[in-house]
């Protein structure tokens, strides 16, 4: 029994970071509307300034005022974030403003192994509570006594900070309107400013804390950012007190997790929050919200099938492709191979996202379960190649289809936290049962058979099936199939009104692209003849979601040439330089805030500007009005 | 009179939120070929009522009966299938598409091919879509994109797709509104022909009385929650109560038709 307890009484120490650090995501997003996946680098860069002051400066007040100071080191960088980055993207679509923060995690990645070097740093006990009070035989640490009260003052501080503060009223009344808030002359600027300051604050605090418990590492950041949407999925996007009870929860269901499924223990959590999503899709404590306003886009031109000029160039460049053999090395081929593969899940990708409007951050999950699914056919059953590649991209089907179904519940934000969350539980799953996929070591000798060994003959199968899937995908986007998906991205309420069942083309579309992927993941696995938990990592799906962004998330196979250029380019630079996350994250900065077209979007707007002008004697040409919406 | 079928039957609505109630005990009728106005000051529970009927609210109490069939608990697409065409009172269109593929998209619901991943949707139902825009006057504007279209421009698209399944029934919620005075009548117009012709019953809300008692065959007066008045446009007008009502709103009907535009 009193085991239970301590376990119970551990879970709830857990749970205060958790807290702190959702409660800040919450505020953010309430007034702000952006959901700041950077989030977890604050937290973790908390930690890391934390590790160094208390290091540094010795005693109780060393200690005590380290984290403090720490926390608002990081907060006055959370302004500078917000100065510079943030004031240019308030208004741009939901996708560009998850992307832009999930850059800076990026860069913060590199950043503090850069400043602190790679290996996992322990720090100091705190001073007061470094010893163990004894309970019934069992040994619960001081400081987790210290944690457990700690969560409820903050509660309670936050709940005195908005409901007494003039400052508290005036973040209420944005997160209610903040136009009208704007419109009574509230310096709308530095009150967004002020509330990014706090929520950043909250997660360093969070990150600080965390020190006499866990050793600060630089993987720390996913870790906790995972956790903290699970929280906000359960509890609500902008309840505080949904984001509390919410922690913990998710933090008892962690400790308890551990003693039923020793080996999934996230298996829990994600059943729980399976079940929040069916009966309160908006969270316990959230509110449901109205259809979010949409943004058609940057662009209102309508989608066109290729003129057969098009097609011809189409073709060219694929006869071209199909030559390479021809002139390129063994290297050149397994790089191209590797190029056709990753064009095939970005055009997967961009189906989700472009046609349907779903923004998943969790993608590489279906290309990894593609991946597995092959090694299990090829290593396990031993059945042969072309069985194996047609079988293996089902289990990224079958995942599409179980995880599906719940994402689409949701839309935006929410869709792009469940989606994430979920790639994260496939990965733990990957990581974790040792017993079936080979945890970290993976599962290796997954080779081609002999007829597509050599790499030309790989080569020309991945650019075979790369060509089927660009051209499949384009014949769905133009299919009744594909423009019921685009009405229910457009708008909800007119699809439904014509007798379109969204939820169930979007769960459709979702189970395509996640099949997609499956197959590029599937001719992965036969590239590298092994398959490996990060097939299905949070970098691979970013890495997917820059590609179809460099591409032009407004075009129809913009993917395609934004996966050439990009995976080219991160050939390239991994081989150039060991900051390879850091110069990628500014990158993706760089192309939210000054190229958010992409390249074939960009080319796009010339040539239909070049068409306009040349016949703007139109008298159809009325100047463009708004939809009220 | 009797021979004419009932298209829509309303028995004892009520809603209410909180203490308030929205909606209370409202019933009515709705014949085919008919053209009824539900109107009433602001608050008066036009748009509760409209969104029961349409299946986006559920009321507490009562019985809605469309096409024969019992749709309380009914999803809006489920509603549409009996042969429902809408229009919203803010227009909800398809934004990034053109002009004769928002039809399209409704036609190709109406022929059940939503999971049709083969067929090019360009080239599908082309004739009919391009006869329903000329229906309502948009056939020149097919190939413009949906998104540059001025509102007036976008109410007649609404219109068109609210009429791709063939509709029985047009539920239209304030369907000139933000639209100039001309634009008004002609719409309505339209919409009153083609009702006429194809026999389809409309039920309407409207805050322009001039729409109003120029097109409706028959008017509803909702007050509170409640249906005060009901019956022709000359009975309703000469109705006391609603006289009250509509002069203790401050909108004086009575002064502008005075000049004996309606008379």
């Amino acid at each position: 029994m009193a085991f239970y307890v301590v376990q119970f009484l551990t879970g709830l120490a857990s749970a205060a970071s958790l807290f702190l650090v959702a409660s800040g995501l919450s505020i953010i997003f309430g007034v702000t509307r952006i959901v700041n996946f950077a989030h977890g680098a604050f937290y973790m860069l908390g930690a890391y300034i934390a590790f160094t002051l208390t290091e540094r400066f010795s005693g109780a007040l060393g200690f005590w005022g380290g984290i403090v100071v720490a926390a608002l080191v990081v907060a006055i960088v959370g302004v500078l974030v917000e100065m510079v980055l943030l004031r240019r993207i308030y208004h741009s679509p939901e996708l560009f403003q998850l992307l832009a923060t999930f850059g800076l995690t990026l860069m913060v990645q590199d950043i503090v192994v850069l400043i602190w070097g790679p290996s996992d740093l322990v720090g100091r006990r705190a001073p007061g509570f470094k010893g163990a009070v004894d309970f019934f035989g069992q040994n619960i640490p001081s400081y987790d006594l210290f944690l457990i009260v700690l969560g409820p003052v903050v509660l309670g501080i936050l709940w005195l900070l908005f409901q007494r503060t003039r400052w508290g009223i005036l973040v209420r009344a944005a997160t209610q309107d903040r136009d009208m808030v704007a419109a009574l002359g509230v310096n709308q600027k530095w009150l967004f400013t002020s509330v990014f300051a706090v929520g950043v604050f909250l997660a360093a605090l969070g990150g600080a804390l965390q020190i006499p418990r866990d050793a600060v590492h630089h993987a720390m950041d996913l870790r906790i950012i995972v956790d903290v949407f699970v929280v906000v999925v359960i509890g609500g996007l902008g309840s505080i007190i949904g984001a509390f009870v919410a922690a913990v929860l998710v933090s008892e269901l962690n400790a308890f997790g551990i003693l039923v499924f020793p080996k999934i223990s996230i298996i829990l959590v994600f059943l729980v929050m399976a079940v929040v999503l069916i009966v309160r899709p908006w969270g316990l404590f959230g509110k449901p919200e109205a259809p979010a306003r949409r943004t058609p886009g940057l662009t209102v031109n309508p989608w066109r099938p290729w003129t057969s000029n098009e097609r011809l160039a189409a073709l060219a460049a694929l006869i071209v492709a199909t030559a390479l053999p021809l002139f390129g090395g063994n290297y050149a081929l397994t790089v191209g191979s590797e190029i056709a593969i990753f064009v095939i899940f970005a055009v997967s990708l961009h189906f989700l996202m472009s046609v349907g409007g779903l923004a998943s951050f969790g993608h590489a999950a279906y290309f990894g379960l593609g991946a597995y699914g092959v090694a299990f056919l090829a290593k396990l059953a031993g059945l042969p190649m072309i069985v194996c590649l047609l079988l293996g991209p089902l289990l990224g089907l079958v995942g599409a289809a179980v995880f599906g179904f719940f994402a689409v519940q949701l839309s935006g934000v929410y869709f792009a936290m469940l989606t994430l969350a979920f790639a994260q539980i496939v990965w733990s799953i990957a990581f974790q049962w040792v017993a079936v996929t080979g945890g970290d070591n993976g599962i290796l000798g997954v080779w081609p058979e002999k007829w597509a060994a050599s790499p030309s003959h790989f080569y020309w199968l991945s650019l075979g099936i790369a060509a089927l899937a660009v051209i499949v995908l384009r014949i769905i986007v133009f299919s009744p199939f594909g423009f019921a998906l685009r009405a229910t991205r457009d708008s909800p309420l007119r699809s439904e009104a014509v007798g379109i069942n969204g939820k169930r083309i979007q769960w459709t579309a979702f189970v395509i692209a996640g099949t997609v992927a499956g197959l590029a993941g599937a001719l992965f696995a036969y590239l590298k003849g092994s398959v490996f938990p990060d097939n299905m990592g949070i970098s691979l799906s970013v890495d997917a979601l820059v590609m179809v962004l460099l591409g032009g998330v407004e075009t129809v196979s913009g993917a395609v040439v934004g996966a050439i250029v990009y995976k080219a380019l991160n050939i390239w630079l991994v081989s150039q330089t060991d900051w390879s996350k850091l110069v990628l994250g500014a990158f993706i900065v760089l192309i939210v805030v000054a190229f958010p077209k992409g390249i074939v979007g960009t080319l796009d707007s010339i040539i239909s500007r070049r068409r306009k002008s040349s016949s703007s004697n139109s008298p159809l040409l009325t100047s463009r009005v708004e939809t009220a919406e | 009179m009797s021979m004419v079928p009932t298209l829509l039957s309303v028995e004892g609505l009520t809603k209410s939120y909180g203490g308030v109630h929205a909606v209370r005990g409202v019933s009515f009728e709705l014949r085919a070929g008919e053209i009824l106005a539900l109107i009433g000051p602001n608050g008066a529970g036009k748009s509760t009522c409209f969104d029961m009927l349409n299946g986006q609210n559920i009321p507490d109490s009562g019985r809605i009966t469309i096409l024969g069939e019992e749709t309380v608990g009914k999803k809006p697409r489920a509603i549409w299938r009996l042969g429902v065409g809408r229009t919203f009172q803010i227009t909800a269109t398809f934004p990034t598409m053109t002009v004769r593929e928002n039809v399209q998209v409704a036609l190709v619901s109406h022929r059940h091919q939503l999971f049709n991943l083969w067929s090019s949707t360009p080239d599908f139902a082309r004739e009919e879509a391009g006869r329903l825009l000329d229906l309502v006057g948009m056939g020149a504007y097919a190939e413009r994109p949906c998104g540059e279209l001025a509102y007036g421009d976008l109410k007649r698209l609404e219109l068109a797709v609210a009429l791709a399944n063939h509709p029985k029934l047009l539920l239209m919620d304030e369907p000139t509104a933000g639209m100039a005075p001309r634009e008004r009548i002609e719409l309505m117009r339209l919409t009153a022909t083609i009702a006429r012709e194809q026999s389809i019953g409309v039920l309407f809300t409207e805050h322009d009385m001039d729409v109003v008692f120029e097109h409706a065959d028959r008017i509803l007066v909702l007050n509170r929650g409640s249906l005060i008045a009901e019956g022709s446009p000359e009975g309703v007008r000469g109705n006391a109560q609603v006289r009250a009502i509509y002069l203790g709103e401050g909108l004086v009907y009575d002064a502008r038709h005075r000049d004996g535009a309606h008379v």
